[in-house]
C-alpha cells in the first residue's frame, strides 16, 4: 500500500513537472476576433510567426463575451499555460483578480499599464506619437484644410489616438480643422461598419478629405465609403494599405505583433513590469509600402522622419490624453 | 445650418432607415398575422451574411440578393415551425434564432473564407450601385428642388426605392386585398378565421414567409449596398430597432414609414454633434439620441402617448379545439 502510495505521487510528480516543462503559452484575443485586419490580427500575426519560427504551438481563445474574461483567463491558467498573453484594455480587470491566484503564472496585458501585479508584463504603447505622425501626413496630403477622425468605441485610449492625430495635423497647418467623432460607447462600437460608412460621409460633408479610422471592425466602413467617395483614409494597428491600394494614405502602425513575439520568445523567463513601446522602440510608426508609394511625396516623407527623430530624441514631445485627460489640439 | 447639409443630413436618414423600414415591416406581417417575431435581427444578419458570400463567390449581386432572401426565408421557416405547426413560444423560438445566425454566420464565413468571419470585399458587378436617376444632373442647377432631387431623392441603391415601394404595397394588401383582410383576422381572432373555412396554419406561414423576404432584403441592403461584404454581427440591433419602431408605428405600414424615418434621423444626427450644437447650442451625447428609440417605444407603451395595442392573439399558438 505504502509502495502504491508512494507510486502514485511520484507518477503525480512526473506528470505535473512535465506539464511545466511543456507548459504551452495562451493568447486570449479580444472581441473584435483574431482577424479583424487590424489589432487582434496584428496579435495572431505575431504569434503565428513565432509558432512557425519555432516549430511550437500556442493555445488560443477569441473571446465572444464580456462575461468569458475572467472564465478564460482561469481556465489558461488552471490548465498550466505559460505565459498568457492578453489584448486589450477591457482585460485589466479580470487580471487584477486572476493574476493573485496564480503567483507562478507570468500574465501579458497588451494596452495596459496602470495594474499593480508583479506576474503581469504590461505593454503600452505610445499610441499618440504614431498618431502625429499620420496626422503630419494627413495634414500635408489634405488640400482643403479640413481632416477627419473616427474613432470606436469612447475610451480614453481612442481619445489618445485622436488627440496625437490632431497634434500632427496643426503641427504642419495650423489652420487646419480636425472633425472627430466616435462610433459609440458600447462594446458594439468595433463592428458597426455601416455607421462607420455613414459617419465619414457626415464628415465628408463637412470638407474631410483624409480620414483616420481607429475604430476595428467599423474601420472597415471608413475606408471602403472613404474610397468610393475618393478622398483618402488612414488605416490603423496593422498595414491597411492594401486594402484599397491607391486611396489608403497610410496607416499608422501599432507593433502588437512584435509585442507579442518577444513575449512569446521570452517564454517562461519573462520580464515583468510595465513597458511602453514608442518610436525609439519602433513600438508604432507608419506604413509605407507599394499601395501607397504615389500617395507619399518625398517632401512629406521627409518631414515625417525629421519629427520622428525629434520625438525619439525628445526635442518634440507631443502630449499625452492620458496626463490631462484633455487634448490641447481637439475638443471631443 | 445650410441647406446642402440639411439634405446631406436627410440622405443619411434615408440610407439608415431603409433596412429599418424592410424589417419593421416585416415584422408587421408576421405580427399582424399573430406571430410575434424578435428574430428580425437574426434574419437580417443571415441574409446579410448570404447576400456577401454568394455574390462575392458568384460575382452577382442578384444571386447574393436571391441568397440572402431564401437564408432569411429558411430562418422564418424554421420559426414558423417551432411556433406554428409546433405551437412553441414565439419570443423563445425569436431568441434562439438571433444566436443562430449570430453563431453561424461567423462560422461559415470562416469555414468559407477564412478571413475571420468576414467575406472578401465586393468589387463591381458584386454590389448594388447607386442609381442615378434621369435628369439629375441637368436638374440639379434649379434651385432648392434641383439639390432635392439630385442629392436626396436620385442616387440610392435600387433597395431603398423597393423599400419605400413596400410601405404603399403593404398598405394596400394589408388593407384592400382579401388575403390582407385574413391576414389581420388571423391576429386578431383566429378562431374566426377557422370557423369561415379558411387555414389559419396556411395564412401564418404565409405571413412568416413574407416576413423572410423583407428581412432577407434589409440584410442585403446592409452587406452589398451600405457596405461591401460582410463583417461579423455588422445588423448591430437593427432588427430591434426596428421592433421597436413596428410598436412605435403602432403595426400600421404609413406610422412605420414615419416611424423608422424619425429613427434614422436620429442615427443621422448623431453622426453630426456640430449640426446638434449649431441649432441648440448644446453639446449632446451620441449615446443619447442612439438611445432615443427605445425611449420613445417605453414611452408609447406605457400609454403617455397614444396607447399601442397589438394584435390580440398575438404570440398565441391557435389550438382548435382544448
Amino acid at each position: 500500500m505504502t509502495f502504491l502510495h508512494k507510486f502514485l505521487g511520484a507518477t503525480a510528480a512526473l506528470g505535473l513537472s512535465s506539464a511545466a516543462a511543456l507548459a504551452e503559452p495562451a493568447v486570449i484575443f479580444d472581441l473584435g476576433g483574431k482577424f479583424d485586419k487590424s489589432f487582434n490580427e496584428a496579435a495572431h500575426n505575431g504569434a503565428s510567426r513565432w509558432a512557425e519560427e519555432t516549430g511550437s504551438t500556442y493555445r488560443e481563445i477569441e473571446l465572444q463575451s464580456e462575461a468569458q474574461r475572467e472564465q478564460a483567463l482561469r481556465r489558461f491558467a488552471e490548465a498550466g499555460a505559460n505565459p498568457i498573453i492578453t489584448m486589450g484594455f477591457a482585460m485589466a480587470d479580470p487580471l487584477s483578480t486572476v493574476a493573485p491566484d496564480y503567483p507562478d503564472t507570468k500574465f501579458v496585458a497588451i494596452d495596459v499599464t496602470w495594474l499593480d501585479a508583479p506576474n503581469v508584463r504590461q505593454i503600452g504603447f505610445a499610441e499618440h506619437e504614431g498618431s502625429y505622425l499620420v496626422g503630419m501626413l494627413a495634414g500635408m496630403a489634405s488640400e482643403s484644410g479640413t481632416v477627419g477622425f473616427i474613432g470606436g468605441m469612447d475610451i480614453p485610449l481612442i481619445r489618445h489616438f485622436g488627440c496625437g492625430y490632431a497634434q500632427g495635423v496643426k503641427a504642419v497647418n495650423p489652420d487646419a480643422t480636425v472633425v472627430a467623432n466616435m462610433t459609440g460607447t458600447t462594446p458594439a462600437a468595433w463592428n458597426d461598419p455601416v455607421k462607420g460608412s455613414e459617419l465619414t460621409k457626415a464628415q465628408i460633408s463637412q470638407g474631410a478629405d483624409v480620414i483616420y479610422a481607429a475604430a476595428g471592425g467599423t474601420g472597415v466602413g471608413v475606408l471602403q465609403t472613404a474610397a468610393d467617395e475618393n478622398i483618402l483614409s488612414i488605416g490603423v494597428d496593422s498595414n491597411q494599405n492594401h486594402l484599397h491600394p491607391g486611396k489608403v494614405l497610410t496607416s499608422m502602425l501599432k507593433r502588437v505583433d512584435v509585442a507579442v513575439y518577444d513575449a512569446l520568445t521570452a517564454g517562461t523567463d519573462l520580464e515583468t513590469g510595465v513597458f511602453t513601446l514608442g518610436l525609439a522602440e519602433e513600438g508604432v510608426g507608419y506604413a509605407l509600402d507599394d499601395n501607397n508609394a504615389p500617395l507619399v511625396s518625398d517632401e512629406m516623407k521627409a518631414a515625417v522622419d525629421e519629427a520622428r527623430e525629434k520625438i525619439i530624441s525628445g526635442d518634440l514631445e507631443v502630449a499625452s490624453y492620458y496626463a490631462t485627460d484633455s487634448c490641447p489640439a481637439l475638443d471631443f | 445650418m445650410d441647406f446642402l447639409t440639411f439634405i446631406q443630413l436627410l440622405d443619411s436618414t434615408v440610407r439608415l432607415a431603409t433596412p429599418l423600414l424592410l424589417a419593421c415591416l416585416a415584422g408587421l406581417f408576421s405580427e399582424r398575422a399573430g406571430i410575434f417575431d424578435i428574430g428580425l435581427e437574426g434574419k437580417m444578419l443571415a441574409a446579410a451574411f448570404f447576400s456577401a458570400a454568394i455574390a462575392a463567390v458568384t460575382g452577382s449581386v442578384w444571386l447574393g440578393l436571391l441568397a440572402g432572401i431564401a437564408s432569411s426565408m429558411a430562418f422564418s421557416l424554421l420559426h414558423g415551425v417551432a411556433s406554428i405547426t409546433f405551437r412553441g413560444n414565439q419570443l423563445i423560438s425569436g431568441v434562439a434564432i438571433n444566436f443562430l445566425a449570430a453563431g453561424l454566420t461567423v462560422l461559415i464565413a470562416q469555414d468559407w473564407f477564412s478571413q475571420g468571419g468576414r467575406t472578401p470585399s465586393l468589387m463591381g458587378g458584386a454590389r448594388f450601385e447607386p442609381i442615378i436617376l434621369p435628369f439629375a444632373d441637368s436638374l440639379g442647377g434649379i434651385p432648392v428642388f434641383g439639390p432635392i432631387y439630385r442629392e436626396l431623392i436620385s442616387g440610392h441603391s435600387i433597395l431603398v426605392y423597393v423599400a419605400f415601394a413596400m410601405v404603399p404595397l403593404t398598405w394596400w394588401i394589408l388593407f384592400r386585398t382579401r388575403f390582407g383582410l385574413r391576414l389581420r383576422a388571423v391576429g386578431e381572432n383566429p378562431a374566426a378565421v377557422d370557423t369561415a373555412g379558411v387555414s389559419v396554419v396556411g395564412l401564418r406561414y404565409a405571413a412568416v414567409i413574407i416576413c423572410g423576404v423583407l428581412c432577407g432584403i434589409a440584410g442585403a441592403y446592409l452587406s452589398t449596398a451600405l457596405q461591401a461584404g460582410f463583417v461579423k454581427d455588422m445588423s448591430a440591433g437593427r432588427g430591434f430597432i426596428a421592433l421597436a419602431a413596428l410598436i412605435f408605428a403602432k403595426w400600421r405600414p404609413w406610422y412605420a414609414l414615419y416611424a423608422t424615418l424619425l429613427f434614422g434621423l436620429f442615427g443621422a444626427l448623431e453622426t453630426r454633434p456640430d449640426v446638434i450644437e449649431a441649432l441648440f447650442g448644446l453639446k449632446v451625447q451620441g449615446a443619447l439620441l442612439g438611445a432615443l428609440p427605445y425611449v420613445m417605444t417605453v414611452i408609447i407603451l406605457a400609454g403617455f402617448v397614444g396607447k399601442a395595442i397589438p394584435p390580440r392573439a398575438g404570440g398565441e399558438p391557435y389550438v382548435k379545439e382544448r
